[in-house]
């Protein structure tokens, strides 16, 4: 029992054991009671936890290793699943969409809302307006956000064409052409995610001391070199955790190509998790599906452990 | 409350600083209508247009005439009622199973001290580092073991495996004062008591900010639902909306993409102060 108390050295110390009389039973069975009052408590979490987070991703990596098709016996393949996902011509296009995408989010959707979050620091005035119309964009749901622009990204009435021809600069194929199609689907990534990008942004700039601008100043910096020298190493670790957030996002992205371009044209915006569901869902290759998972898991596993470093030793510092 | 940030107010209260000032700030304002309001006024408008009006090049900025006969055909043809009633119950569901299931096991991890806590925190932790979106193969084949498929509990199950919510309610809980705890415990309330009656009152702010996550979580997803829901009468709107894009007239569809939007913004604009707080102070917390 006192083997409990340490492995919570800290919260013992925070919170003594609040002892309430008891009249039956010795410490043991007081403890035994307490357990599996706790245990209640945690069951019906834990359940969930168990049945849509742990075991899929046992799962995935043991099917990722098996010919399975519901409803009959799974046999086992070797490493067949991972050789013919990597021989489909796809793979290589969905990779090469997907990174590229994330590259081009953290250009285009992280250059602006940064540049964004400064001006709008600098204005004293409108500030809600600004917050919640910059916020608005993240509440429309991303399902009709995707056809709004496929509707804006119409070759003919689209009214991306026709700002184009209103300001008579050549129209473009937009989400329409094998070579546009990916940044098209970049701007309504950016369109509608970058509101959370900026709030949390603004909030860290907020939280720079002002002297440290004053003193910059008394040196003689001017406005950009303020913004290199003070404002990009205070809010550091904000940028590196607002980028990795990012890229784990993109990396994911689904939705977008699914609504916008049904992956075409020429598989132009095939993306991996895209791949992922025809793979499960129109060629019935749960397998194929889910070697693709464990491929991505493992990468994005990767940047989220840096994610998780990054904010552990943050908070420590 | 005004602290010194890039710009020194010395320079803003010059003539010159002045009139950049205000000049950025008309700049930014158009461009924020423009690149946020202008998409959503475009989207609103357009279901009012005629069918002939909403394709014709150059575009009319203003409907010649208000149309309301999109919104209604949308609501009829496409079932609206059907497909946002869906999307209620499976957010309301998901809201409060997340509820019940994250508040009771984080107050277990916070109080309790259950022997491999530490275990069962870093367990739940470790799905945070493992992108939802990555496994859904195999959670769907598990839901499909578990015979949920078109039943509104393949979303509210897996929604209570939220350990984002159930950190921060953990996180929430593990900094309420002792004492009061310890009072409660003292007049003889069991454990249950003291997290109905002093924990969760005390907790009101981050119950706001958890319940607020669920909704928006559960009304914006598109690929679980998609997946999990192949008969069309179960489908929540946002997978009915793609599903019906299809073979519906344009007004139609916008008019219908106006509807699904509504709920959520309206949530926004009603608790837009909470909301705004509520993300901001997340990156600074940590």
């Amino acid at each position: 029992m006192t083997k409990t108390a340490e492995r919570h050295p800290v919260k013992t110390a925070a919170v003594p054991p609040v002892q309430a009389p008891s009249p039956v039973g010795g410490r043991g069975r007081r403890r035994l009671a307490d357990q599996a009052r706790a245990y209640a408590f945690l069951l019906g979490g834990l359940i969930c936890f168990a049945l849509f987070s742990w075991y899929p991703a046992i799962r995935a990596v043991v099917i990722a290793f098996q010919k399975y098709t519901p409803g009959s016996s799974p046999e086992w393949v070797g490493t067949a699943n991972f050789t013919r996902v990597w021989h489909d011509p796809e793979f290589a296009a969905a990779w090469r969409n997907t990174l590229t995408f994330t590259l081009l989010a953290l250009l285009i959707g992280f250059a602006i809302p940064f540049v964004m979050a400064l001006v709008l620091n600098e204005l004293r005035h409108a500030k809600a307006f600004f917050r919640v119309v910059v916020y608005l964009p993240v509440m429309i749901p991303p399902v009709v956000s995707a056809l709004l622009w496929k509707w804006f990204y119409d070759p003919g009435a689209g009214l991306a064409n026709e700002t184009l021809r209103f300001l008579h600069l050549p129209t473009s194929n937009w989400s329409n052409g094998a070579d546009t199609a990916l940044i098209s689907l970049v701007i309504v990534a950016t369109w509608a995610n970058m509101g959370g990008t900026v709030l949390i942004y603004l909030a860290a700039l907020q939280s720079i001391p002002g002297e440290l601008y004053e003193a910059a100043e008394l040196d003689g910096a001017n406005l950009l070199q303020r913004v290199r020298h003070v404002t990009i190493p205070q809010t550091r670790f904000v940028i590196l955790m607002l980028m990795l957030l990012q890229i784990i996002a993109t990396m994911q992205v689904f939705t977008e190509p699914f609504v916008i371009t049904g992956g075409g044209p020429e598989n132009a915006t095939v993306t991996v998790l895209y791949l992922i569901y025809k793979y499960a869902f129109l060629y019935n290759d749960f397998g194929g599906a889910c070697a693709l998972s464990v491929l991505l898991l493992v990468l994005l596993g990767a940047f989220s452990a840096v994610y998780l470093r990054l904010t552990r030793s943050e908070g420590d510092a | 409350m005004s602290t010194r940030t890039l710009i020194s107010p010395a320079t803003l209260a010059r003539p010159r600083g002045k009139a950049l000032y205000w000049t950025v700030f008309t700049t930014v304002v158009l461009l924020f209508a423009l690149a946020f309001l202008f998409p959503v006024y475009w989207m609103v408008t357009g279901a009012m247009k005629s069918p002939d009006e909403v394709t014709r090049t150059p575009p009319t900025l203003v409907p010649e005439h208000w149309h309301l006969g999109g919104y209604t055909d949308a609501w009829d043809l496409m079932q609206l009622p059907r497909h946002l009633w869906n999307t209620v119950v499976q957010a309301a569901g998901a809201w409060a199973f997340q509820l019940v299931l994250c508040t009771a096991a984080a107050y277990a991890l916070s109080r309790l001290r259950p022997v491999f806590g530490k275990v069962i925190l870093g367990g739940i932790l470790a799905t945070l580092m493992v992108p939802a979106q990555a496994l859904v193969v195999p959670k769907y084949l598990t839901v499909a073991d578990l015979g949920l498929l078109n039943d509104p509990l393949a979303i509210w199950l897996p929604a209570a495996a939220n350990a984002f919510n159930l950190y921060l309610l953990k996180r929430f809980f593990d900094q309420l004062p002792r004492d009061v705890l310890e009072a409660a415990e003292m007049d003889g309330a069991g454990k249950l008591r003291t997290l109905w009656s002093v924990v969760l009152p005390m907790s009101r702010p981050v119950l706001g900010v958890v319940s607020i996550f669920a909704l928006v979580a559960v009304w914006q997803d598109f690929l679980w639902p998609l997946m999990v829901f192949s008969d069309t009468d179960k489908q929540p709107i946002s997978v009915a909306l793609v599903q019906l894009s299809q073979n519906i007239q344009l007004t139609v569809l916008i008019a219908a993409m106006v509807i699904a939007s509504i709920p959520m913004v309206a949530l926004f604009l009603v608790f837009q102060r909470h909301i705004i707080a509520g993300i901001s102070a997340g990156s600074t917390k940590g």
